[in-house]
């Protein structure tokens, strides 16, 4: 069995993609480690672990409230306007009578951006004190599992090539809520460029009741007796 | 088998598919769970190859219909016309973007019948135990991944331009059954790339390497 001593310490893995087993050397910040044999990425060392992605999540938190609330673009014809959100897309979906497709929409339009934000918000500061309990780990493994149905960016572009269909008919303006899609698109990637799940990883508790080892050094650090 | 290029599962062990813990498995069929993380513990993931192919098979059938019904129906002063996939590339076309042609062209029409192509050959390739190009086949399969996710294009301009275009009694815009077999395409095609294990790729090289060890996929 496995368990490092440190962060820093080598680390033996298999990789994911290719099951080839090696080991992790000590990786300088900003450092990244990958499988000889296939190239996959198996760690990478952020110069800033914890505070820089939780910052981006906040960021990101406050960014997804103004997208999902207000409008993302108003639309004017021989004095008729109309305006929607993305919820409001959602509910003209489902009433129009494809209640099937605006469940997808609405799961990767609005829940699962909500919920990797929240799981992440969660996890980044449950894991400043370690050791974290054993939930935050099932927390990351929730939002790891959300995080590909996350769609911003390519809700993005959907925006922009319906604006432009529209534009032809009508006269179109973006809204402030477009704007606030534009960050996500920016600050999604940012996060998961900044994070490496091996640090909350060494921070939580065991299910097996054991301190994972690195938290009991980093346990010793803070509070010196 | 040089020591350099042994597997997890050729050395007895497994690796945590949540957390990346690699652990000496209580039974070789029973894993058990991860001691750090609690997951189940699996060597390679379970019926990979008939689920990835029930997936693939479902998609290429919603497929059909997704590009044959309209996604949308215009309805502009009493007459209704119906606009598929390919129409929405056409009229982006001659409207004067074809960037976006290309772009919507590329997202909603080639980027799902490639990724349906390159899992049916992942597959093929791995129930044949065809050796060599691991490194390329492994990157295709990253490629898919990567990419699949872009179809989803088309839903979101069909749902953005209904929720926008509701200007009766001059025009609107109501969603076709097209959208709902495009949503499922990409939804399926998306789930396949998950039930699939690219681990599977590398296990006929090493059964070459070694005839006695046989890894079950």
């Amino acid at each position: 069995m496995n368990r490092p001593d440190e962060f820093t310490s080598v680390e033996s893995v298999a990789c994911p993609d290719c099951d080839l087993l090696q080991q992790i050397p000590p990786l300088a910040p900003g450092d990244r480690a990958r499988c000889p044999r296939c190239r996959h990425v198996l760690a990478s060392a952020p110069r800033d672990p914890l505070d820089l992605p939780l910052a981006l999540t906040l960021a990101a938190a406050i960014f997804l409230i103004i997208a999902q609330t207000i409008p993302l673009m108003n639309l004017s014809v021989l004095g008729l306007t109309a305006s929607t959100t993305i919820i409001g897309g959602v509910l003209e979906m489902w009433q129009t009578g494809e209640p099937v497709t605006a469940m997808v929409v609405a799961f990767c339009a609005v829940i699962a951006p909500t919920l990797y934000t929240l799981f992440m918000l969660v996890v980044l500061l449950a894991a400043r004190r370690p050791p974290a309990p054993h939930w935050v780990g099932e927390l990351l493994r929730w939002a790891q599992s959300v995080q590909p149905w996350s769609m911003n960016e390519v809700m993005m572009l959907g925006i922009l090539v319906a604006l432009i269909k529209i534009a032809s008919l009508a006269t179109v303006d973006p809204g402030i809520g477009m704007v606030a899609v534009g960050a996500l698109v920016v600050l999604y990637p940012a996060i998961m460029v900044s994070f490496d799940p091996r640090v909350i990883w060494q921070r939580v508790e065991w299910v097996d009741g054991d301190l994972p080892p690195d938290a009991r050094g980093l346990a010793r650090m803070e509070r010196p007796s | 088998m040089s020591a350099g290029d042994l597997s997890a599962a050729a050395a007895g062990l497994v690796s945590c598919e949540t957390c990346s813990l690699l652990t000496q498995p209580v039974h070789p069929n029973h894993p058990g769970h991860c001691p750090r993380c609690g997951a189940e513990l699996e060597s390679r993931r379970p019926r990979s190859i008939q689920t990835t192919w029930a997936l693939v098979i479902a998609a290429a059938i919603c497929y059909i219909p997704a590009n044959l019904l309209p996604v949308m129906n215009t309805t502009t002063l009493g007459s209704t016309e119906p606009d598929t996939i390919i129409g929405g590339v056409v009229f982006l076309y001659t409207s004067g973007s074809w960037p976006l042609a290309l772009i919507v062209l590329i997202a909603s029409v080639m980027v799902p019948i490639g990724k349906l192509i390159a899992l049916a050959y992942l597959l093929v390739t791995v129930q044949r135990g065809v050796k060599g190009g691991e490194r390329e086949r492994t990157r295709l399969y990253r490629m898919v991944e990567i990419i699949g996710r872009w179809s989803m294009l088309d839903v979101f301009v069909d749902t953005f331009t209904v929720a926008l275009v509701q200007l009766s009694p001059l025009m609107s815009v109501e969603p076709g059954m097209g959208v709902l077999f495009f949503a499922a395409v990409v939804v399926l095609t998306m789930i396949a790339v998950e039930t699939f294990d690219p681990r599977l790729i590398w296990d006929a090289a090493a059964r070459q390497q070694d005839p006695r060890q046989e890894t079950k996929p």
